[in-house]
């Protein structure tokens, strides 16, 4: 079971005022992903939730019960961080079992526990080894390991992968999948990349100075975000949003296009510019397109094989009913 | 990599340092070991010749000799076990955000600034002394006879007077130490269940081991040469000569140099079986 609920949960450092009065429910077994630019009080929300900050005011529970004032090691959590915190003079195998240790589980249950957390995790042949004799994706494997044993309500990653490279980063990002898939806990996902959160998440929170801006699934936020900061901050490249003559033709202040919904053209089309900088991803080429009146710079993916050169003249066509409209608070019209 | 001109560059520009450094070891050496086989008696006919061991075999079989082993290794030893424990208490104390941190921090310090023959004085005149001393004061509050701290609680003393000196040096190496322990591991086994002092024993402790490492090293060999607190509180009587105060009697008080000499080298021999020991002991925390 893995139900937490926040309610009117806020957080201040002195004056400063972190996160304002905020509700979420976050449902037992989902995959929950809290994103936002750095700064916005995703990590202090998790660390609030884990225990290792205290709410200001406001109410955390645990399936039901009030987690509130509970010490961390409690509210049956396991957080796995960002400097994947290993013990540096424990071998990987003292590092599992030490929660286990501080519970006073039973030697033969810690075996069996290690034994199947380090098959899982590949991690059989370094158990006796030191976190500093491992790589960065196998240290991340020992945190793992360390919070599975546990086998708590739910577990709380923060930025987990930010500190490996870009291969490792990828493969990690679906063991963890498959892991949530197997398990079936609750996972809380902190991260400020929204390529993680597209992918991994049942349902993703995006934060900005504390507030939920939006909650949905990836593709409703991706569809339908329900304003202007959600709409930049979901989708790789970001959406082209602008304002003027074109926006009030729409009945808007102004409208956003993502660059997947442009269809270029080299003799015609509603806009024209000049191209710019061309990105070659192989499959599709990103055109960075200046000159067009709307915005200083237009991104639109074309394909691969369209062959346009710096300097270029395009005309670029809009899809009609995937246009997003903002009124002038920047909220989805 | 360098080339080879640099490297002979290098070579050539760290030649004087290199050479007064190894002047100003050796040459004291080389007369100490020059004097330890002759009988030198300057106020008592000076240069008498060579005599081979002599000066070697007389200190051993001394009377002295084996007491002042035994005070110079209880006195390291206490200061040391002193030092460490309050090291990390202070250490772990001075962690905590408070008001005034940066002040308290200088307070704890301060007794490294002064100098150890001014701050004997200060604990033998002002604490210790039976008749006026703050000690004694006390001991009359609770109507309690006085302690004679320095003639019936000499090694004590002495062990007091010199952990207070080198208590800061010590609490400020573990401090760094302490600082420099990532707080997450600290959250993760806050996380993972760990009460206070699972932490402390789990964590901090095995953080701490290279820091406490080089405390004791460090500590050990300035202790094995304490000489200025003994000097001007007890002179050596009550049991407190250590090896250092002895050689300093044989050559000054006895007048004898080639006496003194050969505890010299005693003096160095032992100065490196302790270090040897030490480095087995406590070495392998430095690799690791």
């Amino acid at each position: 079971m893995g139900r937490i609920t926040l309610d009117k949960v806020t957080k201040s450092f002195g004056e400063v005022n972190v996160i304002p009065p905020l509700d979420l429910t976050i449902n037992d077994g989902e995959f929950v992903v809290f994103v936002g630019p750095s700064g916005c009080g995703k990590s202090t929300l998790l660390r609030l939730i884990a225990g290792l900050e205290d709410v200001t005011s406001g109410q955390i529970r645990i399936d039901g019960e009030d987690a509130t004032r509970m010490a961390p090691a409690q509210r049956g959590l396991a957080m796995v961080f960002q400097s994947y915190a290993l013990y540096p003079h424990m071998s990987v195998r003292k590092n599992i079992a030490f929660p286990m240790k501080m519970a006073g589980i039973p030697e033969d249950e810690q075996k069996r526990r290690i034994d199947s957390a380090a098959k899982a995790l590949n991690l059989t042949d370094y158990l006796d080894r030191r976190p500093g004799q491992l790589s960065g994706g196998q240290r991340q494997r020992v945190a793992i390991g360390r919070a599975i044993v546990r086998e708590p309500s739910a577990f709380l990653f923060d930025e987990p992968l930010s500190n490996l490279d870009a291969a490792l980063r990828v493969g990690m990002r679906l063991e963890i999948m498959e892991l949530h898939k197997r398990l079936a806990t609750t996972m809380i996902y902190v991260t400020h990349d929204q390529v993680e959160a597209m992918t991994m998440a049942d349902k993703i929170v995006v934060l900005r100075a504390g507030n939920i801006e939006q909650v949905g699934s990836p593709l409703e936020l991706y569809r339908e975000p329900r304003n202007e900061f959600v709409a930049g901050f979901i989708g790789s490249p970001k959406m082209n949003i602008f304002g003027g003559n074109p926006a009030q033709q729409h009945g808007a202040q102004k409208i956003g296009v993502r660059p997947e919904h442009i269809a270029a053209s080299t003799e015609a089309g509603t806009w024209q510019g000049v191209v710019g900088v061309a990105e070659h991803l192989g499959s599709d080429t990103f055109l960075h397109v200046h000159e067009t009146g709307l915005a200083e710079t237009i991104t639109v993916r074309v394909d691969g094989e369209l062959s346009v050169k710096h300097g270029d003249r395009i005309f670029l066509t809009p899809e009609a009913d995937k246009i997003h409209r903002f009124d002038a608070q920047g909220l989805r019209a | 990599m360098a080339t080879q001109h640099a490297r002979s560059a290098a070579r050539l520009m760290l030649a004087p340092a290199v050479i007064l450094l190894l002047g100003w070891m050796l040459v004291p050496l080389t007369m100490t070991l020059v004097f330890s086989f002759k009988k030198y008696l300057p106020l008592r006919g000076g240069d008498l010749g060579w005599v081979g061991f002599e000066n070697y075999v007389r200190f051993v079989t001394s009377s002295a000799f084996w007491p002042s082993i035994w005070a110079t290794l209880i006195i390291v030893g206490g200061v040391l076990v002193i030092t460490i424990a309050f090291g990390i208490a202070l250490a772990l104390l001075l962690d905590q955000p408070m008001w005034g941190q940066g002040i308290v921090r200088i307070l704890v310090i301060a007794p490294f600034f002064v100098m150890p023959t001014v701050s004997a004085l200060v604990w033998k005149n002002m604490f210790m002394d039976p008749v006026n001393g703050l000690f004694a004061h006390l001991w009359q509050f609770f109507g309690a006879e006085p302690i004679q701290w320095l003639s019936q609680a000499s090694l004590p003393s002495i062990i007091m007077i010199v952990s207070w000196q080198w208590l800061p040096f010590a609490t400020l190496i573990l401090l760094t130490a302490i600082q420099s322990l990532d707080s997450e591991q600290i959250e993760a086994a806050e996380m993972d269940g760990a009460p206070w002092t699972s932490r402390f024993i789990y964590i901090i402790l095995p953080h701490l081991s290279r820091a406490v490492t080089i405390v004791l090293l460090i500590q050990t060999i300035f202790l094995l040469g304490i000489f200025a607190e003994i000097f001007v509180t007890t002179q050596g009587s009550f049991g407190t000569r250590t090896l250092t105060y002895l050689i300093y009697q044989r050559v000054l008080e006895s007048q004898n140099v080639g006496l003194g000499s050969a505890g010299g080298i005693y003096a160095v021999i032992l100065a490196n079986i302790i270090a040897i020991f030490l480095m087995r002991i406590v070495g392998k925390n430095l690799d690791a």
